[in-house]
């Protein structure tokens, strides 16, 4: 009995102790991060200005001038989008087929499709950037709105594949004999009760594609370039300027930071697969 | 109208066949009951009629029409699943209107038949609920108000009690008869429960591993069961089965005789024994006997309050007209 009661006493101070330091040490780059970008390039560098140093908006007021900051995110709100939607589009059909009318190969088919995400994106890099610019896609929204819900799809699939073999099967069944066919069923049944998984999914999926800069880098130039290509663009030839690399940071996690924050929820349940309700 | 027939219907779930060929009719207005142990092939067997699960072999005709290709809702069929399978997501009202809202109806007939069905089933002020919101009879209601809206010419109901606690699977079992004492309606039933088969049945089909073993009436499966398993399935407590001279003596290779067919008396019996468990009921006495030389364990049920204990010796005379004589393949010998 001692015991128990010692150890909870200890968890309960200690566990959020532990919890708070790794949270902190989660935080800091960020945090430094956005503070950097408040300074000039050359304090940026000097450790006696870690903390006191004369706050400038000069870094933000020279990206929106000179690099078309508004173009880079509008592109990423736009592939981000759109691949989220396709891939919603493509996995939710897919993910009801294998949850509610498997076959033997069923449990194969969803560990293929995630031995696609093992590949090396590199092993497939050079194929990829040659292909896309003999038939005219490179650079282009479409071209990168594929990539990113291609490589996330499996994962999509895999979380509405969990959410959907919640569903009781007999539920579905009703449906059948009061008429329903199976798109029926998908639009009345399956979307209304996984809608929770289904957000979750959605959610993650974005992020996912947001953060996306292997390929977004590699398969644009201008016309379809993400923030992520813009961060990489300013890993400048003549040295590295800390603190306007800094706010392009700032500015391209910003919006992701502040979504995931609003839907910390979702957000949990979609990466533990359900298993926090 | 809703007379359903089969016809060497068969299924098989890859290499394994779960059904083999059978035939078998019920009649318009017929309470069917399916009734047998765990994985007999009864709920298959309904989902087949049901349309859920696709025929492997043979044909099913409702009402004159091959449906073995139709879908499920075009069958005119309505069903009520173990788990009620009610859409959590809307409320009464909408669950039950649900399949007419499929079948395009005017939104004046969904109300007028909604509302028939919800004072039928005594659900009128629950109709803007949730199921969630619902006792686990209220929603077995919803679910047969879902089913007797489409007016269907057939019922099926797959073990719809078996979530229910005693009390009211009692009171449910009342209402289920009732509703086809007044809609005249066809209803075939499944349970693993033969005192639920018992009660309710017009018609009881009992099925082994995918077989019917026999077909009939609740009294003739109980006065003339047509093999040692019939036998011993329908009727509690179970039928005495024995072997040896005592089946030797009736010219079988077996016999059986129900507990309610062995009288106790007060001494001088055919059969002795010693009282093993007695259950007394007060309208009824089981005894559980052991040491008669029949088999191991010879159960008796007497009328009223006999008052003998464990271990005292009781006296036995069975009724001669009610033995039931088995061959060695375990069929009737008439």
């Amino acid at each position: 009995m001692a015991i128990v009661a010692q150890h909870s006493k200890f968890s309960k101070i200690a566990m959020p102790v532990l919890a708070w330091v790794v949270a902190l040490i989660f935080f800091f780059p960020i945090f430094y991060m956005l503070l950097t970008s408040f300074k000039t390039d050359a304090d940026a560098v000097k450790p006696e200005f870690l903390f006191s140093f004369t706050p400038t908006l000069e870094n933000y007021t020279n990206m929106t001038d000179n690099y078309d900051y508004w173009r880079f995110a509008s592109n990423s709100v736009i592939t981000s989008v759109s691949a989220t939607i396709f891939a919603l589009v493509v996995g939710v059909p897919c993910a009801y087929a294998m949850a509610f009318d498997p076959s033997r190969g069923t449990k194969d088919i969803l560990m293929w499709m995630l031995s696609t995400k093992m590949l090396p994106a590199a092993a497939v890099l050079y194929p990829m950037i040659f292909l896309t610019k003999s038939i005219g896609l490179f650079d282009t929204h479409f071209l990168v709105i594929m990539v990113l819900s291609l490589i996330n799809l499996p994962i999509v699939i895999w979380m509405l594949f969990t959410y959907f073999k919640d569903i009781p099967k007999d539920i579905i069944e009703a449906g059948k004999m009061d008429g329903l066919n199976t798109w029926g069923e998908i639009k009345e049944i399956l979307i209304p009760l996984a809608w929770g998984g289904i957000a979750s999914t959605a959610l993650l999926t974005f992020i996912f594609c947001w953060n996306e800069a292997y390929w977004t880098v590699r398969l644009t130039t201008i016309d379809a370039a993400t923030l992520s290509k813009l961060i990489e663009g300013n890993r400048a030839p003549e040295g590295l300027f800390f603190g306007r690399l800094s706010a392009v940071s700032t500015a391209a996690v910003g919006p992701i930071v502040v979504l995931g924050w609003f839907c910390q929820k979702q957000l949990v349940q979609g990466l533990t697969f359900g298993a926090v309700k | 109208m809703g007379r359903i027939v089969l016809e060497n219907v068969s299924k098989s779930f890859g290499d394994t066949q779960v059904i083999p060929p059978l035939s078998l009719t019920i009649e318009d207005g017929e309470f069917a009951v399916f009734v047998g142990p765990s994985g007999c092939g009864k709920s298959t067997l309904l989902r087949l009629i049901a349309g859920l699960e696709e025929v492997s072999g043979g044909s099913i005709v409702i009402d004159g029409t091959e449906v073995a290709d139709v879908p499920p809702a075009k069958r005119g069929l309505a069903m009520v699943f173990q788990s009620y399978a009610l859409y959590p997501h809307m409320t009464v009202r909408k669950n039950i209107a649900f399949p007419l809202r499929m079948a395009k109806m005017t939104q004046s007939d969904i109300d007028a038949r909604v509302n028939q069905a919800a004072s039928v089933l005594n659900l009128n002020d629950y109709l803007e609920r949730k199921p969630g919101q619902l006792s686990g009879g209220q929603r077995q209601r919803v679910a047969i108000g879902r089913a007797i809206v489409r007016e269907p010419s057939a019922f099926l109901f797959d073990e719809p009690l078996s979530n229910l606690d005693a009390a009211l699977r009692v009171g449910m079992r009342m209402e289920i008869l009732e509703l086809h004492n007044k809609l005249e309606t066809t209803m075939i039933y499944v349970t693993h429960d033969q005192v639920e088969a018992m009660t309710m049945a017009n018609k009881i089909v009992v099925l082994r591993a995918g077989v019917i073993e026999q077909v009939g009436s609740p009294l003739e499966l109980y006065r003339s069961p047509r093999n040692k398993f019939v036998a011993s399935f329908i009727g509690s407590p179970k039928m005495n089965i024995f072997e040896g001279d005592e089946a030797k003596k009736h010219n079988a290779h077996s016999i059986g005789i129900r507990p309610e067919h062995i009288d106790v008396v007060e001494s001088n019996g055919e059969w002795q024994g010693t009282v093993g468990v007695a259950e007394h009921l007060g309208s009824d006495t089981f005894f559980h006997i052991h040491n008669t030389g029949l088999s191991e364990i010879l159960t008796v049920r007497a009328i009223g309050d006999v008052n003998l204990r464990n271990g005292d010796t009781i006296h036995l005379n069975p009724r001669a007209d009610d033995f039931h004589r088995f061959d060695e393949k375990g069929l009737r010998i008439t």
